[in-house]
């Protein structure tokens, strides 16, 4: 049994998505226990392969049985499996944890999705979560497939079902945001298929490691030509439109910011974060880090300035935002940067590359974190603007609790895990002497503590708003929590802070985000077991 | 010129013509404007990726990549002692005799992905046109500039209250 949970991991939401599909509509109260069941297994297998992968090594798991070196059935007789053939799955330091932090994230998103699914996705409740749980089908898969035509199939898995997702809200605006990612997100796999095209023209095979071993062999005599520089480029501008970095980041801001509260506590932690694993991935197991680095040299450095700009765009389109949604949509914008510039900074021996991964984990958690306040301020309080906040401290302290630490993280201040990656990055930067990195990382960490401070002087020292006066900002989301409060009996506490379905994953993501931090130095050792060449 | 015409066009006529349906679809997607052009546009770019796994594929004077059966059968009904027909001997000196030549077939495997692909790209279509569907819905035209339009009255009325 334990030599099967690499494909448990993928086909447990498979199966409750299926289950859910079918017996959802009867009755919609099935469908929060199946979902929890589904991630929970899992969860339970993540951390089963995650515990070999950390005595033992690297876990490959070939799907149907197809190992190279085993014998099949063939028409004239049995034949050895040839190498690459076969889809692998493979889980090693790098993409455990990353597959650990799927798991804990969907689990908190679906303990949040209780009940306001109902109410956001227009009553498709059974709908809402069979899509829910193929999503994390998709974003597992991703994360696990060492095959790189499986891969593609993945993603078009994961954008399929965010582009419904997406679509789902009751905001017109998210609708037109969602064809415009339609649109971006299938030239983005596109691209990426293309590539993997060339690829396989040059070298026969679809499997990574088998891809590199070919790429690589006799001093890089195949990886020189041409095709395979196309492909790289092919794969790279794909992947990229996917995790919205710089110039390719049109669709984000717009669909993550109109769509369904819970679907963007699904989307904006993993999307864009597993997407940065995939180039890394890539990077790492497809080209290799040596002919990345060494061959084309200059490509690194071009790239790391993109990042820059990158950053730098992202924390000023953030200032000008008077939305909290859409500037933490913003604010993704800009962390893309710092984990494509941490990935680019050379030699993965430095620390750029660990640092990279690191933030994956950590933004992920930040991220969530500061969206599920955004949830929460906008259904209990039907609060989406900034100045809406006001008097916040006052009104719900437990949540806004949840958001200073979220806060904090992605501002950088320690012990929250945004401090190390920060720091890991930095170094990096100062190793691959990218100087202009490591100004715009301080530069992006003093426009976060501009603009989160900013929000906690309005939510600290601001007046509470006036009754009644916030209802007329905003006719896209109607509340009803707020209408029934009576002027004379002012709520108490229980009844002005969110329910405890919305405060448990909040305060278990800012405890991992403290957690992360704390553990930083043993985590990002495991990383590099698997980034050092 | 007929000598480029030779060299460079004739041998890549598939690859020529993928690129410029890839780059007919991509103007269409982003330049046109109305949504379902938009859509055509999308699909035609997919549709091109397609048309180049499926000359990747390709080799001059090959067969399908089909193995036949009857050849197994008919030599294993020669060796007497093998009754069973699928004995390891029996089948291990068919393959020693007929040595499956790869160049002789088209190779099935991009073939195959783009059963694949093919799948993955009517999904999106689906979904895209559902999505369209809504728009249609809640705007009323298929037109983007005027959808883009409504949207911006829409926010400066809402910045006035």
């Amino acid at each position: 049994m334990s030599d099967q949970l690499p494909i448990i991991i993928v086909l447990a939401p498979l199966f409750g998505a299926l289950i859910i599909g079918l017996v959802g509509s009867r009755d919609h109260r099935v469908c929060v226990p199946v979902v929890l069941v589904a991630l929970l297994t899992s969860l339970i297998a993540v951390i089963g392969t995650l515990t070999q992968v950390l005595e033992t090594g690297p876990v490959d798991y070939f799907v149907g049985g197809w190992e190279p070196g085993k014998m099949a059935p063939g028409v004239h007789g049995p034949v050895e499996i040839a190498k690459g053939f076969g889809i692998q799955l493979r889980v090693d330091t790098l993409n455990g944890f990353l597959l650990l932090a799927i798991a804990i994230v969907s689990i908190f998103v679906s303990i949040f999705s209780i009940r306001r699914a109902n109410q956001e996705a227009a009553s498709k409740t059974p709908q809402f979560y069979t899509l829910y749980l193929l999503l994390c089908v998709g974003l597992f898969g991703m994360t696990i497939t060492g095959d790189a035509f499986n891969l593609f199939v993945l993603v078009e898995v994961t954008s399929l079902t965010s582009y419904a997702l997406i679509a789902m809200g009751r905001n017109r605006r998210g609708t037109m945001a969602a064809f415009n990612y339609i649109l971006m997100g299938t030239v983005g796999a596109s691209f990426y298929l293309l590539g993997v095209g060339y690829l396989y023209l040059k070298t026969g095979s679809l499997n990574m490691e088998h891809i590199q071993e070919v790429l690589s062999a006799n001093d890089f005599e195949i990886g020189r030509s041409k095709p395979v520089m196309v492909a790289f480029v092919l794969i790279m501008v794909g992947i990229w439109i996917k995790m919205a970095f710089f110039p390719l980041y049109g669709w984000l801001p717009n669909a993550y910011s109109y769509c369904p509260s819970t679907s963007s506590c699904l989307l904006a932690p993993l999307m864009t974060k597993i997407s940065v694993y995939i180039m890394i991935r890539v990077m790492l197991s497809v080209f290799g880090w040596e002919w990345i680095f060494i061959e084309y040299a200059g490509w690194s450095d071009a790239v790391v300035i993109l990042a820059v700009i990158a950053i730098l765009a992202g924390s000023t389109l953030a200032l000008a935002q008077r939305e909290l949604k859409k500037m933490l949509c913003y604010l993704i914008v800009a962390e893309v940067g710092y984990m494509v510039g941490g990935a680019w900074l050379g030699d993965p021996e430095r620390w750029g590359m660990s640092g990279a991964v690191y933030h994956i984990l950590a933004d992920a958690f930040m991220t969530l974190c500061l969206f599920l306040c955004a949830g929460i301020f906008a259904k209990k309080a039907n609060a989406t603007r900034i100045e809406d906040l006001s008097g916040m401290f006052k009104k719900m302290p437990l949540t806004m609790t949840g958001f200073v630490v979220g806060a904090l993280a992605m501002i950088g201040i320690p012990p929250t895990c945004g401090f190390f990656s920060k720091f890991y990055l930095i170094r990096g930067g100062i190793e691959g002497g990218h100087w202009e990195f490591v100004i715009a990382l301080i530069i992006s960490s003093l426009v976060n503590v501009v603009l989160f401070f900013r929000i906690f002087e309005i939510a600290f020292f601001g007046a509470k708003p006036a009754e009644g006066h916030d209802h007329a900002h905003h006719h896209d989301e109607d509340d009803h929590s707020s209408n029934n409060q009576d002027p004379i009996d002012e709520p108490t506490l229980l009844e002005r802070e969110a329910p405890l379905r919305s405060l448990i994953p909040l305060f278990g993501t800012a405890a991992i985000i403290i957690l992360l931090g704390v553990y930083n130095g043993q985590i990002v050792e495991w990383i590099r077991l698997t980034i050092k060449p | 010129m007929r000598e480029f015409l030779e060299q460079s066009i004739q041998p890549y006529f598939n690859y020529w013509v993928y690129v410029i349906l890839m780059m007919i679809g991509l103007w269409a997607t982003i330049a046109k404007n109305n949504l379902i052009k938009k859509l055509i546009g999308m699909s035609i770019f997919q549709t091109a990726i397609i048309l180049f796994y499926v000359s990747v594929g390709v080799k001059k004077d090959s067969k399908i990549p089909i193995i036949p059966h009857q050849v197994e059968e008919h030599h294993a009904a020669e060796d007497g002692n093998h009754a069973g027909g699928h004995g390891e001997h029996g089948a291990k000196r068919v393959t020693e005799k007929h040595v499956i030549e790869p160049d002789k077939f088209a190779n099935p495997l991009p073939h195959v992905l783009m059963l694949t692909a093919i799948v993955v790209g009517v999904s999106t279509l689906g979904v895209a046109l559902a999505v369209v569907q809504m728009l249609f819905k809640e705007f009323g035209t298929l037109e983007e500039d005027e959808i883009l339009a409504q949207i911006k009255t829409a926010d400066s009325a809402s910045l006035d209250v």
